[in-house]
Order: structure tokens, then sequence, then C-alpha cells
């Protein structure tokens, strides 16, 4: 298993050689296959694409032709929100969070993972499992107390409040992922270095750091995107148009704007441009960094 | 309550010193040359310092509140001041009682079920599919985990427009020619859920198919030269090789698929709002629990159904753990100790 694991990180650089060696299993890419993607895609997008194309068209043109294209088309409601402060300010309050949130969970997992990878105490199964059994429980369980806890610590409200408790629960899946990939890393090269008189910490910054570099960036994208799209817990503790994250402010504004469907699209579309730009910059990353976890 | 496990952390590490020094001579050689003592108070240091953060930020946040919602679950209690009136059991009374509560646990039970049958199926072959050499498929998928990656809210935000009764689904089935099948997709009982269903299938799908993907590049090339050899079709390879080989990536998803539909909140609250979702017919204990807890200001019941809920997905995530990962999960934990 750790063998599998050890292959996971430097993959990049000799997976398309494997990959031009395994054409007869991969061959087969038909007609039938291209139909069969390019259907699915549609399917995929095509919601996507209503969202992004309504922006485009005034409300007339979607009350009287609910499914059609944009004609002429209107850039009016696009310009209106990226004009609007409420918009920005939310994207900002979403940056802030998101950043925060992917750095805490970043320092704080390659920490704890790096034990569990690679000290021998007694507990440490016990403290893996501890981290593993969050990974049950997301924050629906926990999210009336968690409620109260953070209006105790007084919070409510305020950025902090979100990003804490979202830095805890994207623990587990971090450290999950990220423990096969630091045990992956050569004994020789701790004692290697031992030798040439690095403490453990020192190790661990100069090598432990930039060689796990690869899960890092998976779990980074993986608590910023979460960060990003988070709903429940804003929901109870951001109270003030003002302070809400994207989420809540598509949903107050589709509220408040029930009427304009045209404008709610356009900030609908607008407010999911930064998750897509950045999963779509890592998206190899993602599904190599998984490579290692599913099968460590 | 972190306090005490960061001690915990100490005091469990300390009996190890002496069984350390005898078995640490043969699997690491390099610590047992230096002083023993000194090295082992360092490496307990190292062990605190390191893992201390995220386990006291893992406690307050995560295990705490979980433990919290058990003792408010015992209380009538608005939110507001120190718990008081102990009301034992009744809060849980309440909620086996609540009709609604039980059509909230059928529509849970129902949004597992089918997420698995529909999704898993459709996320195998389509992994199969995208595994295979064509021209733009990092584009292609790129394109099919955007919904995945977009938000709850948007997806919500976007299929209920399309969806309601003026929306764009209807719309073009009466351009088709199709009017017998326009609907009110949503407020209709008998397809509300049917529309839920094929919402969460459009967004969690993704997220499927990236597993697998990722589950089938682990796959040591060899055993297909080896199969091509033997003169094995492409079917027989996926059936004799891929399935079996992609057996603990399925069950990994299968349990994240089964916790997620337990736990299912958003798409739910954001689609058919507090008040809709339990005529709709799609009701789930996570709204159940927001709406009676949160919204009626009444915590103590809203921690009940948490603990409800949580003691549920318990059950269910050590039932399938014993009988299901158990084969997977085995090597990963107990490996360091066999070598």
């Amino acid at each position: 298993m750790t063998a599998s694991a050890v292959t996971a990180p430097p993959l990049p650089a000799d997976r398309p050689v494997r990959r031009k060696r395994g054409g007869g299993r991969l061959g087969r890419s038909g007609p039938m296959t291209y139909l069969i993607a390019f259907f699915f895609v549609g399917i995929c997008i095509g919601p996507v694409a209503y969202i992004v194309l309504g922006g485009f068209r005034s409300n007339s043109q979607i009350i009287t032709s609910p499914s059609g294209f944009p004609s002429p088309w209107e850039i009016g409601n696009y310009l209106d929100v990226l004009s609007s402060e409420i918009f920005w300010r939310q994207m900002g309050n979403s940056a802030i969070s998101a950043i925060a949130t992917t750095l805490g969970v970043v320092v704080l997992g390659v920490m704890a993972s790096y034990v569990l990878a690679r000290y021998d105490f007694r507990g440490r199964t016990a403290l893996y499992s501890l981290f593993a059994a969050g990974l049950m429980f997301p924050m629906t369980v926990a999210i009336t107390p968690l409620y109260i806890l953070v209006r105790e610590l007084g919070l409510m409200n305020s950025l902090p409040g979100i990003i804490l408790p979202q830095i805890a629960f994207a623990l587990p899946t971090t450290i999950i992922i990220l423990v096969p990939f630091l045990r992956a890393i050569p004994k020789e090269l701790e004692e290697a270095a031992a030798i040439d008189g690095a403490s453990r910490l020192g190790f661990f910054f100069r090598m432990v750091v930039p060689l796990s570099l690869p899960g890092v960036i998976t779990t980074g994208i993986l608590a910023f995107i979460a960060s990003w799209n988070s709903y429940m817990l804003p929901l109870f503790i951001l109270n003030d148009e003002g302070m809400y994250t994207l989420p809540l402010g598509v949903q107050a504004f589709s509220a408040q704007y029930s009427v304009d469907t045209a404008r709610v699209l356009a900030f609908t579309s607008l407010s999911m441009i930064p998750a897509l730009i950045f999963f779509s910059l890592f998206e190899k990353r993602i599904v190599g960094g998984l490579t290692g976890a599913v099968k460590g | 309550m972190s306090d005490s496990l960061g001690e915990n952390t100490l005091t469990t590490t300390s009996p190890e010193g002496p069984s350390r020094a005898g078995g640490g001579a043969t699997t690491a050689p390099s610590p047992a040359r230096r002083p023993r003592r000194p090295a082992d108070w360092r490496k307990r240091g190292e062990i605190a310092l390191l893992t201390g953060p995220a386990v006291v930020m893992f406690l307050a946040f995560v295990i705490f509140p979980v433990i919290m919602a058990a003792y408010y679950g015992f209380f009538r209690w608005k939110g507001f001041g120190p718990p008081t009136d102990f009301v034992g059991l009744d809060n849980y009374l309440a909620i086996f009682r609540d009709s609604t509560f039980h059509d909230a646990l059928m529509h849970n039970g129902f949004i597992v079920v089918m997420s698995l049958m529909l999704q898993g199926p459709a996320a195998i072959a389509l992994a199969l599919l995208l595994n295979q050499r064509m021209r733009g498929r990092s584009v292609v998928r790129v394109l099919i985990f955007v919904p995945y990656v977009i938000s709850e809210v948007i997806v919500g935000t976007g299929w209920a427009l399309m969806l309601r009764t003026t929306g764009a689904l209807n719309d073009l089935l009466e351009k088709a020619g199709l009017d017998a099948l326009t609907a009110d997709w949503l407020a209709d009982p008998d397809v509300a859920i049917w529309s839920l269903m094929i919402i969460i299938t459009w967004k969690y799908i993704g997220f499927a198919v990236i597993l697998f993907l990722a589950g089938l590049q682990s796959i040591p090339e060899e055993l297909f030269e080896a199969a091509a050899i033997d003169g094995a079709s492409y079917w027989q390879m996926q059936r004799s090789i891929t399935l079996p080989l992609l057996g603990p990536t399925i069950r990994i998803w299968a349990f994240l698929s089964i916790i997620g539909s337990l736990q299912l909140f958003d798409l739910v609250y954001i689609i058919w709002g507090q008040y809709v979702a339990a005529t709709a017919g799609t009701s789930t204990m996570a709204t159940y629990m927001v709406v009676n807890g949160r919204n009626a200001a009444n915590y103590g019941f809203g921690n009940a159904v948490a603990v409800v809920l949580f003691l549920i997905s318990m059950v269910i995530a050590l039932v399938y753990q014993r009988f299901v990962l158990r084969r997977d999960t085995e090597g990963a934990l107990t490996e360091r100790k066999k070598r």
C-alpha cells in the first residue's frame, strides 16, 4: 500500500509514458465515445449555461421565452452587479474566509499529518482514528451547538466565527489525504538528513514540506472550494448583509429581487467564477492528489 | 476538554519509553545512537508541538459541540442563559412521535438508496469512458466537474428558476411538443423528490467520477498488458480486472455518499425553503432540525434532533465499516505494527 503511494506524487512526469504504453487498453475511442462524452458534457454544462446566458437577457425575454437564447444580448445586468458595492463586499468576505481557512487547514494539517505519518508513539492509531471519525460527521450534526459556541466566544457576525470552525471541519479530509503522502517519503532521506546534522524539525521544514507539495495543493484546493461554497455555517453565524459571503449574498439577492430574474442570474453567474477558475487551474493536481489518498 | 487531551497525548507516550528502547534498535537505527532520554523528551515535545494546534481546534470545534448537543438535548431551552428546564427524554419522545420527522426520515432513506443506484453505475461508466484516450479529454474532465465545484446555492437558485412552472424546462417540453410531460416539478409531492434526485445526481456525480478516475489510474498497467496477451477483450478486462480492483474506491465512495445523503441540507433548504419542503415531500432530517430548532428558537429540541441524526449516521457508519470497509482499512492502520 505504501509502495503504491510512493508512485503517486511524482506521477505527472511518468504518466504520459505509461499512457502511450497502455494504448491497447485505452484505445477504442470510436465515434460512440465522443458522442456519449459530448452528450454528458451537455447535461453537465446545460444548467450552468442557462444561468450565464440568462444574465445576458432581459426580464421580458425571460418571461416570453423562458428557455430561449439572448436576443439581443443585454450586458446591463452584469454591469449593474459589477458596479454594486455589495457584490464586491461579499466577494471580499468570501475571499478572506476562503484564503484564511485554506492557510489554516494546510498549516495545521501538514504538522499533524507529519507526526501521524512518521513518528512512532503509542496513541498514534487512536489519534488517527479520532481525526478519521471526524469524516463521518459533517457540520450538520454539530451546527446548533457550534452556533452557541461561536456566540459564547463573541464571534457572531464576524469572519473568524466561520473561519475557525471551517478549519476544524476540514482537518479530517486533509489529514487523511496527507498522511499517505508523508509516509511515502523514503526513510533513507530522513537518515541522510540526520547524518548531515538536521534535526527532525529541520528535516520537516527542509524536506517534508517541499516534497509533500502535491498533496498539500490538493487539500488546499479542496478546503478553498469548500469554504467558498459553504452555506450552512454562514447562514447560522452571519446576520448582516455587509458581512455575508457570496452564497448567502446570492440567496439574499434572489429573495430581494425575486421579480428581476435576469439580474439574479447575472449575480449568480458572477459569484461562481472564482471557484471555477481556481478549480480548472488545478484540476490535474486534484486527481493526482486523490490517487495517492485513495490507494493509501 | 481540549486541555485534557493535550495531556492525554503526552501521558500515552510516556510508558512507551522503555518499550521503544527495546524495539527501537531493530526498526529505527538512527535515533538509537543518540542518548535515549533527552531524545525521548524531545520527541514528545515535537509531537505535542506539531499535533497540538490541530487537536485543540478539532476538539474545540468538532468534538465539543457534538458532546454539547447531547447535553442540551435533555433541556427545554430557548438558547439564552444556561439551560435549566430539564425535561429528560421528552424531546426525544416528541421527535419519535412527530409524523413530520418520520416523513423526513423516509425521504433521507429514499435519497440514500437512490443516490447509490443512480450515481454509482453512471459514474463508473463515465470514469471508464474518460479514462480512454481521446482528444480534448482534459477539457471534458474539467467541464464535467463544474457542477461539483459550484456552490449549492448557485445550483439551487439556477435549478429552482429552471424548474418552476413558468421556467425553462416546461417551456422546452412545450416547444418539443411534449406538453403531456410538463409538471409542477417543485411543488407536486409526487414529482418533487424526483426533481431533487435529478439535481443531486447532477451536482455530485462529478465527485464520484473524480474518485473513480483516481482509482483507475492506480491499477497497474501490466495487468491489462498480460490480459491483452492472453486475448481478453476490452469488456472482459473491465469486468475481471477493473471492477474488482476499483472495489476499495467504490466502497469508500458509497460510504461518503451515504453519509452525505443522510446529512443533506443545503439544496433542499435553498430550493424549497423552510416551509415548503415538508409539504412538497422533500424535507430531510437536517432541514427538520433547522426549522424546528433554530428557526423556532427551540434549541433544546434542535439539539435532540442533531443527536438523533448523529446516532443514525454513526450506527450506519459503524455497520458499514464493520461489514464493508473492513478489509480496505485493515491494512492502512495496522500496517506499521506488522513491520
